[in-house]
């Protein structure tokens, strides 16, 4: 178990010095350089600007220095809030970040897991097909797309909730639920699938035969087993949440990190493009890093591979 | 000859066969049916509609849907309607364009590294790897602001992030294909490689590529729409529906329709891909086959 885990820790090292390296590569390819703007710079103050940011050293110097850096936590200089560095912007999109992204998952969970049980346990009644709908929809239609009929129907026809912003409950509502959509539907395929494949198996036909009532059945012989698969989603899940926030955060005024990453864009502050870009796939990275071991925990066959 | 072809039992062949059972699938048929009529509307819009997508006209500015402005007008005067279909076009073609440049990569590369040696292809899907390491959308958001934002050049940036996904599929497909016994009395037979890759491999896994080509393309619809709403994908006056979106949520209040049209297009052709997958999953999947 321990070799296991120390073996993808190093892999996932390797991983994320790559990521950093075809995102500092990545960057040193975009046409024009950061100073490039609508107002001409003088020739003296490009250097100092390039000078201040390093950018005057040989690519692998400034690679170099990056990573260092990276070690440190500091994921370098914005070229547009002059007087902060990216984490520190980033640290104080996160939280609203995090809010979001976890109360999405909670949803997500809440949603996605008794959905599918219900559907496996009741294959083929109105129930399951109920269920695969849904998961076949929202699994389809962009959170966005959702996130918008969310508001034409509960702010502009039933005046119930506000359009957007951050910091009351009522405003965590809508974007959590049209981010928690797409995991939710992912979720609720996944248990149901992989319930149906338990429910087939051997022991659970010795438990039936002993005579264990069904919900014990259920909750202790199939659920456990079946959450398995359930669990090496959340990887992939996080992933979706990253992305669906991009879009969310700005349809709903929200000053994550993923509005942060997208004004980065706009702006073209390529110091705050390549941190967001690093600081997320770390957290890719890293969630499924831990799911794997996770995984390894729940099901030690895994170990022997 | 015609008494032997009457006696003789119907040819089967495996696409005669999945185009059969994706004919008595419904839903997949709608779906399909539904994508057709969305291309057709796209391709003769120019021809049919009097307006065109660009084409301002500030004395029907955000006008409701009437009779000589089928879905209204948006906060230029521009015919909605037009719009749409234009939009269509754009979201069409980045979704089907966005697929073959994923195949060009993705199939070579794939077919490549299940031949390549053991290092070889170690290395290349180690690299795989690292591309599946970052959100797509953010990959595509990074190699678009190298690339410039024209309309092919988002089709590259979807493809050049979305292949490592068919080049994983196609490699698994092929490494499973070798151990079979027609690819064995193909090499016994004295087959090259290359040529039984070419002619028994590679055909012979493309049921899998073009299910996972139809799931492509929503979401390279949604990447576009989705880049397009945070204004960084195509630029205007060219149509997109995730423009359409991002302009019309201004006048939300006053102009509900000008949101909900698009979105709901979105929606809906990316449900209709869905559909078709899943129909297309189904009638390939040799399992079922009777």
């Amino acid at each position: 178990m321990l070799k296991y885990s120390i073996r993808r820790f190093f892999w996932i090292i390797l991983v994320l010095v790559a990521v950093s390296f075809i995102t500092f590569s990545l960057m040193h390819l975009v046409p024009g350089g950061p100073w490039d703007r609508q107002k001409e710079l003088a020739p003296q103050v490009i250097e100092n600007l390039n000078k201040k940011y390093g950018l005057d050293q040989p690519f692998f110097v400034q690679f170099g220095h990056y990573l260092w850096n990276l070690l440190h936590g500091d994921l370098g200089l914005s070229y547009t809030h002059q007087d902060r560095g990216v984490t520190e912007i980033i640290l104080q999109g996160l939280p609203k970040t995090a809010t979001l992204g976890i109360t999405a998952f909670l949803i997500a969970l809440l949603i996605g897991l008794p959905l599918g049980m219900a559907a496996a346990v009741k294959q083929n009644s109105i129930i399951d097909y109920i269920s695969v709908f849904f998961s076949t929809v929202f699994a389809s239609i962009p959170g966005f797309v959702l996130g918008i009929f969310l508001v034409l129907v509960f702010s502009v026809s039933l005046h119930l909730l506000p359009t957007g912003g951050w910091g009351s409950v009522r405003q965590v509502i809508m974007p959590a639920v049209a981010l928690a959509a797409l995991p939710a539907a992912y979720i609720a395929r996944v248990t149901r699938a992989s319930m149906l494949e338990v429910l087939r198996q051997d022991y659970i036909r010795t438990a039936r035969a002993k005579g264990l009532p069904e919900r014990l059945v259920l909750l202790r012989h199939t659920l456990r087993n079946a959450l398995i698969p359930v669990i090496t989603i959340t990887g992939p899940e996080l992933a979706f949440l990253i992305t669906g926030s991009f879009v969310i955060e700005n349809l709903f005024s929200i000053p994550g990190v993923g509005r942060l990453f997208v004004q980065g864009v706009s702006n073209r502050d390529y110091g705050l493009i390549m941190g967001t870009t690093i600081f997320y796939a770390f957290a890719v990275a890293i969630a499924n890093y831990v799911v794997d071991i996770l995984y390894a925990v729940v099901d030690p066959r895994i170990r022997y591979d | 000859m015609s008494v032997i072809a009457e006696t003789v039992r119907p040819h089967h062949t495996l696409w005669g066969d999945a185009f059969t059972r994706l004919k008595r699938n419904r839903v997949a048929l709608a779906g399909g049916i539904i994508i057709l009529l969305v291309a057709l509307g796209a391709i003769i819009v120019p021809f049919v509609s009097p307006y065109k997508f660009d084409q301002q006209d500030l004395n029907v500015v955000l006008h409701s849907p009437s009779h000589g402005h089928l879905m209204g007008t948006d906060g230029l005067g521009r015919d909605v309607f037009t719009r749409l279909f234009y939009g269509a076009r754009t979201s069409l073609m980045v979704g089907v364009f966005a697929q073959v440049i994923c195949l060009l990569i993705g199939l070579p590369i794939g077919a490549f590294s299940a031949y390549a040696s053991q290092r070889v292809d170690n290395l290349i899907m180690r690299f795989v790897d690292v591309v599946f390491a970052f959100p797509d959308l953010l990959l595509i958001i990074l190699i678009r602001a190298i690339l410039g934002g024209s309309i092919y050049m988002i089709f590259l940036a979807i493809g050049l992030v979305s292949w490592v996904n068919i080049a994983r599929l196609v490699r698994g497909q092929i490494l499973s294909l070798k151990q079979r016994d027609f690819a064995t009395a193909a090499r016994a037979m004295g087959g090259s490689s290359t040529y039984i890759t070419l002619r028994h491999l590679l055909p012979n896994s493309l049921g899998p590529v073009i299910v996972y080509v139809t799931f492509g393309i929503p979401r390279a619809i949604f990447a576009e729409a989705a880049l397009s709403y945070i204004g960084i994908g195509i630029k205007p006056p060219t149509p997109s529906w995730g423009t359409m979106i991002a302009n019309g949520y201004e006048n939300i209040f006053a102009a509900p329709y000008l949101v909900l049209i698009p979105a709901v297009a979105v929606g809906v052709l990316m449900l209709a891909f869905t559909f078709l997958g899943d129909g297309l999953r189904d009638a390939l999947d040799p399992r079922l086959r009777r």
